[in-house]
């Protein structure tokens, strides 16, 4: 931030691309819905408490899903829960985007072969941009997590998002 | 405090025909008792003072397992017949004692007494133990399901000839 | 044109329902709550649990005595310590075996620092539901030396498989103890400033004090365990009135509610309950430290768990409560059947009870200060 301080202690102008601006300025405020589900709710938690600090990376959470650019599903997704997950995804205007947090959101996690009423992931049913592996992830993993969707955003374009 | 033993023969003299007897599970003795006998069991323990049981640690339903094992074409199994049951752990926070009760029912007419009147915290274990494991408590304020959705009807999941089902609202349920 | 009398005799009112949850910052995790309302006033708060059911009792009949530990772990989250403490303690007595004396140790220094960390949370976001941010951040800050000390021992921050039935998986590491005793020089004045950004703040205490009063009678009647009972004024402690372990060789206090700024048994008692119960592990930590032996930490554990058929009930003193493990055996090498007392889950039927005739904005000061952690309510 320097060099830039600097560049713009007189007026001055910057050429870039609209879509890197839109992009740039959309990869740094994700607002996430502040809506913990299992154990990785508290390593959510943690991770924006003071420790990690999430804010640094512009990401506050909302009370409400209407004002969020991004839900962490954090834990296991039960099929009593599912539907509700899915109106909440429903429920936030785009662009929006999911981080699937720990194992049992991403397949089930221990969970998998006896769990009568556990979803086997929450891609069943909501689109997934980045899986965060671990049970339950470190922090410092949905930093990892958080900085990969980042990079996705960087690269999308305003004809087509990127699905990849 | 008074051992399981004497409390036993409290019991026997007052309601010899709905106590059935002791049974030996180590570390445990568990008295039986009569479905249709519960309530008024339950509610002389409480009121008796010098049993004064005051507290319900716990209320569990359990399946016996113990019907005729019929095992099916797809590899599944099936038990006809058999007893589910319900466990009461109670201590009096008083005079320090503890006492097991154990109330059997057969599968094909799973009916007993709630203990809500006697102990209110049962209300959720009961209703836990009508989900799991379906065993139907008479006179109950509000049996229904409570960890399981309210739509499930795929029976109860803690059978252990219990079969999940293929789809639940249009999700897959099995991996 | 009709004209309509509007007085208070022939003004109909209806009651409102509101849905609070499951996706509601202030609920704690996934539980949905239908209040009942007349204006602002609660007529009644049914609960509506199992929104994380994730099928625990059916995963311990399939699985071996040893395998069963991790997912005791994934119940009670912020004290996972404890849960596996529990079960321990719940399968060595159905086998019948003694642990060795650093293993005891062991799990009481593992088990009280455990207590303070899930006491930071619930102070934490306690004072979150309330209004009160900084705290949080204090209380997390704590929290992440405790974590630290759990992850130097066994390698995870949150749910650990460190004690095991009939000892822990490895001993403590070289630096442990001189770390511990850094942390609780390091964490005893903070409970005194905790103390004083929030515990004495005026408006914290006009939120909380008189709210949401719980009577003995009602709680006893309703099997409210832990800091909750212990507010309402009766001095129950599984640690001292049903002993496990060997709680018996310290010397601590059982704080009681007092009514400090309002009645006893209100969200202000059971809140600064859990700040005097953390002072009280300190004690007893420090008495910990100075008193472990060295030993074998491994010997105790059976290669196989076979118990012979039978049951049993234990229970421990869990940060929120009354812990119980009711275990049926039938000789094989898998349980028939483990049922779990969880704390959460009695302690929730209560808040019926206790929302009745208070405000709409009480609902969230009433549910923080019972402290829930929904993945034990639902299991």
């Amino acid at each position: 931030m320097g060099i830039l301080d600097k560049e713009f202690s007189q007026e001055n102008i910057v050429i870039t691309k609209f879509e890197d601006l839109m992009n740039w300025s959309r990869l740094s405020s994700l607002w996430q819905v502040g809506f913990g589900l299992a154990c990785c709710a508290i390593e959510m938690m943690a991770t924006s408490a003071s420790h990690y600090d999430f804010d640094r990376f512009g990401v506050i959470p909302r009370p409400s899903p209407r004002q969020s650019d991004l839900i962490i599903i954090s834990g296991t997704v039960t099929l009593k829960m599912a539907l509700r997950i899915k109106r909440l995804y429903e429920q936030m205007p785009d662009p929006k985007y999911v981080i699937s947090m720990g194992s049992c959101s991403n397949c089930g996690g221990p969970y998998w072969e006896h769990g009568y009423h556990v979803l086997k992931g929450v891609d069943r049913v909501v689109p997934v941009d980045v899986y965060v592996p671990g049970c339950p992830p470190r922090p410092e993993a949905l930093l990892e997590g958080l900085l990969k969707l980042q990079e996705k955003i960087r690269n999308e374009s305003l004809v087509k998002k990127v699905t990849a | 405090m008074k051992t399981t033993e004497e409390i036993f023969e409290v019991l026997k003299n007052r309601y010899s025909e709905d106590i059935i007897g002791i049974t030996n599970m180590p570390p445990e003795k568990i008295i039986d008792v009569k479905p249709d006998a519960i309530f008024k069991v339950s509610a002389f323990l409480i009121n008796d003072p010098d049993l004064d049981f005051d507290n319900l640690m716990i209320l569990s339903g359990l399946d016996d397992a113990n019907g005729t094992k019929t095992n099916q074409p797809d590899g599944s199994f099936e038990f006809v017949g058999g007893t589910l049951s319900v466990v009461y752990h109670i201590e009096s926070t008083k005079h320090r004692h503890k006492l097991v009760l154990r109330v059997s029912v057969p599968k094909e007419n799973p009916v007993t007494e709630s203990v809500v009147k006697v102990w209110a915290c049962a209300d959720w274990h009961e209703r836990e133990a009508y989900d799991m494991v379906g065993v139907i408590f008479n006179n109950h304020p509000n049996l229904i399901r409570i960890l399981m959705p309210y739509d499930w009807d795929a029976g109860y999941p803690l059978r252990k000839d219990y079969k999940n089902p293929e789809f639940y609202q249009g999700m897959k349920v099995p991996y | 044109m009709i004209e309509m009398e509007t007085t208070s005799t022939n003004l109909r009112t209806q009651e409102m329902v509101l849905n609070m949850g499951p996706q509601h910052p202030s609920t704690h995790g996934v539980l949905r709550l239908e209040i009942e309302l007349d204006g602002e006033l609660i007529v009644d708060v049914r609960p509506h649990v199992g929104y994380l059911h994730r099928c625990f009792e059916k995963h311990c009949e399939a699985m071996t005595y040893p395998q069963i530990v991790p997912y005791v772990d994934r119940m009670d989250y912020l004290a996972a310590m404890y849960s596996e403490i529990g079960y321990a303690v719940a399968v060595e007595r159905l086998l019948g075996i003694e642990v060795p004396e650093r293993v005891e140790y062991i799990r009481i220094i593992m088990g009280e620092l455990q207590r303070i960390a899930s006491h930071l949370v619930a102070v934490g976001t306690y004072g979150l539901d309330i209004g009160a941010f900084t705290p949080f951040l204090y209380c997390f800050r704590d929290r992440e030396k405790i974590l630290t000390l759990f992850e130097m021992t066994c390698g995870a921050r949150l749910l650990y498989n460190y004690i095991w039935p009939g000892g822990v998986s490895h001993d403590l590491p070289p630096d442990f103890i001189r770390m511990t005793k850094e942390f609780l020089t390091e964490f005893k004045p903070t409970i005194v400033e905790l103390n004083n950004l929030l515990s004495y703040n005026k408006i914290f205490i006009e939120r909380t004090a008189n709210v949401g009063i719980l009577p003995l009678e009602t709680a006893i009647n309703y099997g409210v365990t832990g800091p909750n009972l212990r507010a309402s004024g009766l001095k129950w402690d599984l640690r001292r009135d049903d002993p496990y372990s060997i709680y018996d060789r310290f010397d601590f206090e059982i704080p009681v509610g007092k009514g400090w700024h309002g009645t006893v048994g209100d969200c202000w008692d059971r809140y600064y309950l859990r700040m005097i119960e953390m002072e009280q592990s300190v004690r007893i930590l420090e008495q910990a430290i100075e008193q472990i032996p060295e030993g074998d930490v491994t010997s105790a554990i059976p290669k196989r768990i076979k118990p012979v058929e039978g049951q049993i009930y234990t229970r421990v003193e869990n940060p929120r409560g009354e812990l119980g493990y009711f275990i049926v055996s039938k000789g094989g090498l898998q349980p028939h059947r483990v049922k779990v007392r969880a704390p959460s889950f009695v302690n929730l039927e209560i808040l019926g009870e206790l929302c009745k005739g208070h405000l709409v904005a009480d609902v969230v000061a009433i549910l923080g200060s019972i402290d829930i952690v929904l993945g034990e309510v639902d299991r």
